[in-house]
């Protein structure tokens, strides 16, 4: 590892300004992507502000939802009583992603600025653009069964590696930034991370210097009917080939509204808003869901060897929705004895 | 009563020159107490033994790195001075702001029970408990335990006593080479807590029902228990380790010693 400056901030004003007076300085949160980046010289700022003891860690009651903090942890945030209740996507969301240890110590908002676990981003020997803008991109024609389906560009086919962002994105969830002189703003989930274009190194539309203090969750009726679905290589602590965030309100057997996102296919959590259009007013039926996943799917460009993608991830979203129809909880294994 | 030492212990810097040229396992033989004591009895007395040319460079080795004093902490670049508690004992130290909780726990404090398995955060060999919650000691920079409690695998024993996940680990075989054994049981024991506040897992069957503790299947321990790699495969001992920790009841042994070996 390369040598940094480290220093605990004693406020956010002063982690702030820390961070904005140095283009190289990053904010350390759990640490937990940033130091494994660090190791492998895929990253190396030369000043570290520690954050997680500003106070940012609580989950607040709003008028309208709740606002969960930047510095929270994981690991307390799937846990929290009201997120349990009246947010359940998001509680299974985390708990799918990672490990015990690694929820234990990773902040919500370093959740959000992880970094894609690219096999070409992760080797420094290795073309990339996102680590080394105009030096190529190594999965474009190289090992791609991991990449995106959805959103690459010729610069970058990486696929961003959060559960929660999924959740997040399903749930429409708002990010509230601070920056230097208390400037405030806040950032629609959907417009949080970006497709990489032309200038993959920039993972999401967070300026330097902006530090995140909340994310705010709205109101939903979703709770009684939500699932996430992580399909990976073993069944537990491992990236999701590709995921579902399934949320619905239903009257009867109507869907009243519907949310569905998409992890493992893009460079941001993909939000299914063409199966999300057909489905809103309809019947809750495998038939309606299996239509709106292919019209979902029916855009997906794969790469030469992650075509299995887009019938994983078709057959992942009906098994996420008819789940989610069913009520919350049935497990890891959940569906599979009904054979979607 | 064992013999009175005949040989001065190593310096620390003797020390860690051993540990870079030995495997792991033999460093670990040689910290352990009497065997030590005949690991340095053989490397005195073999003279013109196998054994003393195989272990000439280290003593050359050795010999160089003590006329080479580790550095003075004074001139740490970017050092960061840090109190916290280890073990139920205070600790202060300088460090380089690079340093890991991992390396401070090994290389600072002799605390070499946490292991250095991948050093990326995938294996859980490192795993420690910070303020009551499992972490990974490898992607934790030492800087940031200031005031923290940091308790390893060495502070979970009450003196001779050990603390019933390391009775249920030997009872249940729950390890063969036992490299991640240390993380696996600081692992295990943070695990009890977090299932006596009722703290949900992926495979936790409702997720909204919060507030009550929860009763841990194999699937629910198996799940919990995932950052923790095992590389010789003794899962189905340490799940049965766990179980009879969590249970507070007896778990039968799925092994027996053959007749007349013990």
């Amino acid at each position: 590892m390369r040598p940094f400056k480290y220093s605990n901030a004693a406020d956010p004003a002063a982690a702030i300004t820390a961070i904005s007076v140095n283009a190289d300085a990053k904010f350390l949160g759990g640490g937990t992507n940033l130091l494994d980046l660090m190791k492998e010289d895929v990253m190396h700022p030369s000043e570290l502000v520690n954050i997680t003891r500003l106070k940012y860690a609580d989950i607040e009651k709003t008028s309208n939802g709740i606002l969960i903090g930047g510095t929270a942890t994981n690991a307390f945030t799937a846990n929290h009583e009201r997120v349990r209740k009246q947010y359940p996507l998001l509680t299974m969301a985390i708990l799918a992603g990672a490990s015990a240890q690694i929820r234990n110590m990773a902040t919500n908002a370093g959740n959000l600025n992880q970094r894609t676990r690219c096999s070409y981003f992760y080797d420094v020997n290795m073309p990339c653009n996102k680590r080394t803008p105009g030096s190529g991109c190594g999965a474009l024609k190289g090992l791609n069964r991991n990449h995106a389906i959805f959103g690459w560009s010729e610069k970058c086919v990486a696929v961003y590696p959060s559960d929660m962002a999924v959740a997040l994105a399903a749930l429409d969830a708002v990010v509230h930034v601070e920056a230097g002189n208390q400037e405030k703003r806040t950032i629609a989930f959907a417009d949080f991370h970006r497709l990489p274009g032309s200038t993959p190194q920039i993972d999401n539309n967070l300026k330097h210097g902006e530090l995140i203090t909340s994310i705010e969750l709205p109101e939903n009726d979703f709770a009684a009917h939500s699932y996430y679905l992580k399909v990976r290589e073993r069944s537990s602590y491992a990236f999701a080939l590709v995921s579902v965030a399934a949320a619905m309100s239903l009257d009867g057997s109507r869907i009243r509204d519907i949310r569905i996102a998409l992890g493992g296919v893009a460079h941001k959590p993909w939000r299914a808003t063409a199966a999300e259009k057909l489905l809103v007013g309809k019947e809750a039926t495998m038939a309606n869901f299996k239509v709106a996943a292919a019209a979902e799917l029916k855009n997906a460009r794969p790469l030469e060897h992650n075509k299995y993608k887009v019938k994983m991830a078709g057959d992942a979203i009906v098994r996420a929705l008819s789940n989610a129809m069913n009520g919350v909880g049935y497990g890891m294994n959940a569906g599979l004895e009904a054979g979607v | 009563m064992e013999d009175q030492p005949k040989f001065p212990d190593l310096t620390d810097a003797e020390r860690r020159a051993l540990e870079e040229l030995l495997p792991d396992e033999m460093s670990e033989i040689i910290t352990s107490g009497i065997k030590r004591r005949h690991f340095l009895k053989l490397i005195t007395y073999t003279g013109t033994g196998l054994l003393a040319t195989h272990l000439l460079g280290i003593e050359q080795l050795m010999a160089r790195s003590t006329a080479v004093a580790p550095l003075p902490p004074t001139v740490i670049e970017n050092g960061v001075n840090v109190s916290f508690q280890v073990n139920g004992s205070a600790q202060q130290l300088l460090v380089d702001s690079r340093m890991t909780l991992l390396d401070a726990l090994r290389e600072r404090m002799d605390l070499t029970g946490s292991k250095k398995g991948c050093d990326h955060g995938q294996c859980g060999a490192c795993t420690v408990i910070v303020d009551g919650r499992r972490v990974l000691s490898c992607l934790t920079l030492a800087a940031t335990c200031e005031d923290k409690e940091v308790t390893t695998i060495e502070g979970l024993a009450d003196g001779d006593k050990l603390h019933p996940m390391q009775a249920a680990f030997i009872k249940h075989d729950g390890f063969q080479c036992g490299y991640c054994t240390p993380g696996q049981i600081c692992s295990a024991v943070a695990l009890m807590s977090e299932a006596k506040n009722g703290e949900a897992s992926y495979v936790t069957s409702n997720v909204r029902e919060a507030g009550r503790p929860m009763e841990l299947s194999e699937e629910e321990i198996r799940e919990r228990m995932s950052g923790n790699i095992c590389r010789c495969g003794a899962y189905p001992n340490i799940v049965d380790a766990i179980r009879e920790v969590h249970g507070d009841k007896a778990v039968a042994q799925v092994w027996q010693f053959a007749d007349g070996t013990i």
